[in-house]
């Protein structure tokens, strides 16, 4: 036994789009080199916008997408070697939307029974039992198991599909935009609720999120990807208080700041342009086109990930110079 | 030059189904001075959108508008005939939509949507247009726009093609720019820079805004005012800082409070988010009195009862029974 319950070593998935007969096949590298791992009961709070890999990511870890290189060890053990079965007890998954990713012809009672079920668990009374407990653990009332997904509001969707990926009891779920969708009034539920049931069942997090207040709240680590790359790693209080990268700043700088808590440092920090596609990433470091520190050396030389502290490090040449 | 250059007057919207007619915008009254930004704040399904539909004289069934009025420049809005909203459209207001693939024209360059707007309403002949065109997008700083004139809109970015529909919104100078939720489906590094792009720009033509979003802290950002709105009313209305730090309505108290802000976890360590208990009400269940009386912590039964009228309080106002 390790005591890593995810260890993540230079995954890379590579996708190959494009038709020989029309301008060749290109490889998208929608995730390429990543090293990252997870203790049990940590949160580690991945960020990035749309199209840097972060999805993607969350696919390869639940077994869903091959890796293209690189290990993906899951309790010390090979992912590629566990029987899918046992992936999924150990990780799941909460997923966005939650009108979406409910089957909307199974109640509520179904939609959690049917896990506990596959997974061998055939007494009827226990599975009841465990439906019910967890109906309770996410805040649904027992007298609505027997209920259609469309007669829930978008929050109360959403804590079925929580209650469906912790049903099992897994060590790990991965929670990618679990707020997002919903209204703006119910997301503190969402939020409070998913810290309580990871003291309550001392589960570790992978949350996916682009709002860095959320990410900020709820993570113990945080992991900034841009462009299949992760370009800074380091504890929540290092990565929002000392940011290295300057996509991490740009990421800081670009939420709303109606308190003016910014300074003119932040407002400098601010990126420019547009994210380059995946398809074509420039060379050297990719966020280089957009970078306010931008150098020679940014276009020709990849930067690696690099130590700034214990614990917190940083894939730019600029990394201990200040922004 | 005091008057307000839109006055939005006890504006009633509604809404006819299941044979029945629910009113989806009540009593919302809103002035915004001549350049000036004004936010209209909400979650989904509050009216706020469906307000700035009638503004712009787009309300179509199952909506209509009820009592009210609405009025431009002096001109009403409501009383003015299908054509005189067609000119007014484009040329006095602009507007800015959410998701700007599902507004351009897919079959159509983006040159040719951008000088359709100088053609259209200050009869400029199509070269002349095509050229102003040009320099539209390079205010809107698109990169090459000599070249980009000639793109459809599937070639451009999602931030590309907010550029472009910034640069129609603003081609013929209007007074007024209504932007709905114009960044929701931006990355938030691209959204921070059309941000910036929009008020740089508005600033410069004198254009005022009346900018709706879910996102508080981007519209106080933004606004000089904001108005709150939930299920069909404007609950409280103030400076765009006053809001945070002094909300007087329970609701906008919930709100500020419930959302983690950064840098609060370094200066006070976690603590529990506040919620605001239960959901937004249904428009075909709206409760009786307040309509936030069964989410409120401090509802009594005079909340339960009759609905709260408005109170002004310096700068803006409140619909509560219990303000303070």
């Amino acid at each position: 036994m390790s005591d890593k319950l995810l260890e993540l070593d230079d995954l890379a998935v590579h996708f190959h789009v494009g038709s020989a007969l029309r301008g060749g096949v290109k490889t998208l590298k929608a995730v390429d080199g990543v090293s990252l791992d997870i203790k049990p009961g940590e949160c580690l709070g991945l960020v990035g916008e749309s199209g840097c890999g972060k999805s993607t990511l969350a696919l390869s870890i639940m077994g869903l997408q091959p890796p293209t290189r690189g290990r993906i060890r899951l309790n010390g053990h090979e992912l590629a070697a566990r029987d899918r079965m046992e992936t999924a007890r150990t990780v799941q998954m909460v997923f966005q939307d939650p009108y979406a990713s409910l089957n909307p012809r199974q109640t509520v009672r179904r939609t959690l029974a049917d896990p506990l079920r596959l997974h061998g668990i055939t007494n009827k009374t226990e599975v009841e039992h465990r439906v019910m407990d967890m109906m309770d653990k996410v805040g649904l009332r027992r007298d609505r198991a027997d209920r259609y997904p469309h007669e829930f509001s978008g929050g109360q969707r959403q804590r079925i599909g929580i209650a469906r990926a912790l049903i099992l009891q897994p060590k790990l779920v991965i929670c990618d935009e679990p707020v997002s969708a919903l209204d703006v009034s119910i997301r503190a539920q969402i939020i409070n609720l998913l810290l309580e049931l990871k003291d309550e069942m001392g589960l570790a997090y992978i949350l996916i999120s682009h709002d860095l207040g959320v990410v900020e709240h709820v993570s113990d680590r945080v992991a900034v990807m841009y462009l299949g790359r992760i370009v800074e790693q380091g504890g929540w209080q290092e990565i929002f208080e000392d940011p290295r990268h300057p996509y991490t700043r740009a990421l800081i700088a670009a939420i709303p700041d109606p308190f003016h808590r910014a300074d003119a440092k932040v407002a400098r920090a601010k990126a420019h342009g547009e994210i380059a596609s995946a398809l074509n990433p420039p060379p050297g470091c990719h966020f280089n086109p957009r970078c306010p520190m931008k150098a020679d050396r940014c276009v020709n030389e990849v930067p690696a990930l690099e130590a700034v502290a214990d614990g917190h490090r940083a894939a730019c040449h600029f990394r201990n110079s200040a922004g | 030059m005091n008057a307000p250059l839109l006055k939005v007057d006890d504006l009633h919207i509604t809404l006819q189904g299941d044979g029945a007619t629910f009113n989806a915008v009540e009593n919302v009254s809103f002035e915004i001075g001549r350049g000036e930004a004004f936010g209209l704040v909400g979650e989904s399904g509050c009216g706020k959108s469906i307000t700035a539909l009638a503004v712009m004289g787009l309300l179509r069934r199952p909506l209509g508008l009820g009592k009210g009025r609405i009025v431009l420049d002096g001109e009403e809005i409501q009383a003015a005939s299908a054509a005189r909203l067609r000119e007014l459209r484009g040329s006095r207001i602009g507007m800015i939509f959410q998701e700007p693939m599902t507004a351009l024209n897919p079959l159509s360059p983006v040159g040719r949507q951008i000088a359709e707007m100088f053609v259209l309403h200050q009869n400029a002949s199509w070269n002349e247009a095509m050229d102003r065109a040009e320099d539209a997008l390079r205010q809107v700083r698109v990169p090459s726009p000599e070249r980009r004139i000639k793109d459809f809109p599937h070639q451009l970015s999602g931030g590309m093609r907010q550029r472009v529909m910034i640069a129609i919104a603003l081609a013929c100078r209007p007074d007024l720019l209504i932007a709905d939720e114009p960044t929701t489906a931006l990355d938030v590094t691209v959204q921070a820079e059309i941000i910036d792009l929009m008020a740089e720009l508005c600033a410069a033509k004198g254009t005022a805004i009346l900018m709706i979003s879910h996102d508080l802290g981007l519209v106080a950002n933004m606004c000089r005012r904001v108005a709150v709105m939930y299920a069909g009313r404007i609950v409280e209305s103030q400076g765009a800082e006053a809001i945070f730090a002094t909300p007087r309505h329970p609701y906008t108290k919930g709100l500020v409070d419930s959302l983690p802000r950064l840098g609060e976890r370094s200066k006070r360590g976690r603590q529990r988010l506040r919620e605001i208990s239960g959901v937004v009400p249904s428009i075909a269940a709206y409760p009786s009195g307040c309509r936030f009386n069964p989410r409120c912590s401090s509802a009594t039964d005079i909340c339960r009862s009759t609905p709260p009228d408005v109170t002004a309080l310096g700068n803006g106002l409140v619909r509560c029974h219990h303000h303070e």
